[in-house]
């Protein structure tokens, strides 16, 4: 789960973490009374959306009066900022963060991420932050620094001192640096994170050390025991189909092809969308069904995967284990009952109950393309795509009386 | 033989008495596996299933002699349970819970390197289908009629993804000898190289399915382990060739965001070490064939 930039700086600020003052604004009137709070002569006003490369795409404005702050807010509260990570569709922004603007002479960089292959934290840190990781290892792969977490004992003071000598701070500084550090690694421990990330960490004019942005990713599979942290989720920022699909115990990612998915295990509902492609189509979702599940779970599987109007075919794949083909196949009739299919349905099953399933399946007399495997399942949803089937096709999915 | 487990290997399931474990111990024993009882705190004293349940794995070890426990313990108190596990002197630990927080995982991994190599337990897990040694015993969720007895070795991250290649061989007249899920997540407990290496010294095993996905590490350094070390064949393959970069397409692990952690980049580098590639998740089997039939044994490079 990802939360919003000021969310992050409040969270840092709590273990430690020196932030330029700042408040969070839904309006240009809160945004101008924000800017009257801080004080101070320039601000800084920050389209809040999950997202880096905001400056890029328009979304930080730099003001000196209220009124450039005013302008500023309504300009950005409704826009749609568009950066490489939010794809071509872009985010509205919602929310702003209105900060003191601070003179600054260095950028540093500070990132704290699960590292797989030590199975442990690992504390990054570059010398010239400002621009993204991926960019500051192409550049100059040499500056970055590592410190891996011993997770026994955590982080200790010598590690961080390490990096923030290696950054070629003086010793003012690297005492600022240590604490915040230190605190960002508390912060990535305590509230179970997966990634911290602080760039730039800035050194200002005035030798101070402060984090000028700040982001946070959490672990989805801790958020039960950090209800704090669950209360930061932001559902404007997501992708409502995601939503509901978390509400069936889906797992759900829209993709741009034709051919709707519905498979049990996230392993071959990949390898289904492989073999699609393999076949010449292209998959319109990954959608895992999940263990054990039930018709109800089938039928929001189909409901989900037909709200994306580009699905022109939906191919079932199921090898049960711990599902069971009789339950999927009373799922797939359920969704036949209460949403109309408007396209072909192509259906393999394998495993558990497996007769039962396709028994069950047939007596329905619903007209569905029935697939022997996997390659089978795939060509027949391609050949469905472009008609070439449609002899044993219904334009719309009937029950037959 | 087999790797893992075989007929005789006595086994014990923490969470016994959930309805995940109740479920699943059923099918184990109903497949023949040697399960000897369970454990759930709380209820120890009790039977279930015909078989004595334990409030504590170290009682549960003392009372049965069980080497081997499938976790079916709900999340949130999963990591507890595989190091009581190990504590208690389980040699074979699999975990088939899923949804484990990262730092548990984290902290188990360090638990464990407590433990001097030669008492130092197996964990298969978390997230995993589990492990089968055809006709012989079953731990874990796979619907244990679909594989065949045979030769050839298969791990796995996914676990449905395993039961393809088991189908896919069966149809082909290819058996199985032990299949292993390794799972889905970030931080797991064996790796592929693990297995690629009791499967080498396995004498009943000829050849090695080996099936990865996108997001970290673990299938290039299995590629590379092949290269150096493995005489027998193996056949790779990479799930998600079609998935998106930063999308975490349903396990917690398989994410894209580093160089090498693509499907093509993995396969590629399978390619380069000497596995045979399957080109489609629909050609595990006939990879395989084509594996273990053309391919002369190679030699080792030391």
């Amino acid at each position: 789960m990802d939360i919003h930039e000021y969310q992050a700086k409040e969270l840092l600020a709590g273990f430690g973490v020196s932030v330029p003052r700042g408040g969070v604004a839904y309006t240009a009137e809160q945004a101008v009374y924000r800017a009257e709070e801080i004080g101070g002569s320039q601000w800084v006003v920050k389209a809040q959306i999950h997202s880096g490369a905001r400056g890029k795409a328009g979304g930080i404005k730099v003001c000196s009066t209220e009124h450039e702050v005013r302008e500023a807010a309504g300009e950005l509260l409704g826009k749609k900022l568009v950066t490489h990570q939010t794809g071509p569709a872009g985010k509205i922004v919602h929310r702003l963060y209105v900060e003191a603007a601070v003179p600054i002479v260095r950028e540093l960089y500070i990132g704290l991420v699960l590292d797989r292959r030590a199975e442990r934290v690992c504390v990054v840190a570059a010398p010239e932050g400002g621009m993204e990781i991926e960019e500051i290892a192409r550049r100059a792969p040499d500056t970055i620094l590592r410190e891996i977490v011993e997770p026994a004992v955590g982080m200790q003071p010598f590690q961080a001192r390490e990096l923030a000598f290696g950054l070629g701070l003086d010793a003012s500084q690297v005492n600022q640096a240590v604490k915040c550090i230190l605190g960002a690694y508390r912060a990535f421990r305590d509230l179970d994170a997966t990634m911290v990330e602080i760039n730039p960490l800035a050194v200002t004019k005035t030798g101070q050390v402060l984090a000028l942005d700040a982001k946070m990713t959490f672990d989805d599979n801790a958020l039960f025991r950090r209800p704090s942290v669950n209360e930061l989720r932001d559902y404007a920022e997501e992708d409502p189909r995601d939503a509901e699909a978390a509400k069936h115990g889906l797992n759900y990612i829209a993709l741009d092809g034709s051919i709707g998915c519905i498979v049990n295990g996230a392993g071959l509902a990949m390898a289904t969308m492989d073999m699609i492609k393999h076949a010449g189509g292209e998959p319109a979702n990954f959608l895992d069904i999940g263990g054990g599940a039930s018709p109800e779970r089938v039928a929001a599987a189909f409901r989900l995967v037909l709200s994306d109007p580009r699905v022109r075919c939906v191919l079932v794949n199921i090898f049960a284990g711990i599902n069971r083909c009789d339950w999927v196949a009373q799922g797939i009739i359920q969704a036949a009952m209460d949403v109309k299919v408007p396209v072909p349905i192509v259906v393999r099953l394998a495993g558990t109950n497996v007769e039962l399933g396709r028994k069950i399946l047939r007596e329905s007399r619903l007209r569905m393309i029935a697939a022997d495997n996997l390659a089978d399942a795939a060509q027949k949803s391609v050949d469905a795509l472009s008609g070439s089937t449609s002899g044993s096709l219904l334009a719309e999915m009937e029950v037959v009386s | 033989m087999s790797i893992l487990i075989d007929g005789a290997t006595p086994i014990i399931y923490q969470g016994f008495t959930g309805d995940k474990g109740t479920f699943h111990a059923k099918e184990s024993i109903a497949y023949g596996s040697n399960l000897v009882g369970g454990v759930t705190p709380g209820k120890g004293g009790t039977t279930h299933l015909g078989l004595p349940v334990f409030n504590t794995v170290k009682e549960a070890v003392r009372a049965t002699g069980a080497t081997a426990s499938g976790i079916f313990v709900p999340a949130p108190f999963c990591a507890d349970a595989i190091m009581e596990a190990a504590d208690a002197g389980i040699r074979l630990i699999v975990c088939i819970t899923d949804g484990i927080p990262a730092q548990d995982m984290m902290r188990v991994k360090r638990y464990m390197r407590r433990y001097p190599r030669e008492r130092k337990p197996t964990l298969i897990g978390p997230n995993c289908a589990g492990v089968i040694s055809p006709g012989k015993s079953m731990i874990g969720i796979m619907p244990g009629h679909i594989y065949t007895a045979g030769r050839v070795g298969v791990v796995t991250r996914s676990g449905t993804l395993g039961y393809e290649a088991a189908s896919q061989m069966s149809a082909l007249g290819i058996g199985v000898s032990t299949s292993v899920g390794i799972g889905g997540d970030p931080i797991n407990g064996s790796s592929f190289v693990d297995m690629l290496q009791r499967f080498e010294q396995d004498e009943d095993t000829d050849a090695v399915m080996m099936i990865g996905e996108i997001g970290g590490p673990q299938e290039a350094e299995a590629s590379v382990y092949v290269r150096d070390h493995m005489s027998k064949p193996v056949v790779g393959y990479v799930a998600g060739l079609s998935a998106p970069r930063g999308k975490r397409m349903g396990h917690a692990g398989a994410i894209i965001s580093a160089f090498g952690d693509s499907a093509a980049e993995k396969a590629e580098i399978m390619r380069n070490s000497g596995l045979v590639v399957a080109p489609s998740p629909a050609e595990l089997g006939s990879a395989m064939r084509r594996a273990i039939t053309k391919r002369p044994a190679r030699t080792v490079v030391v």
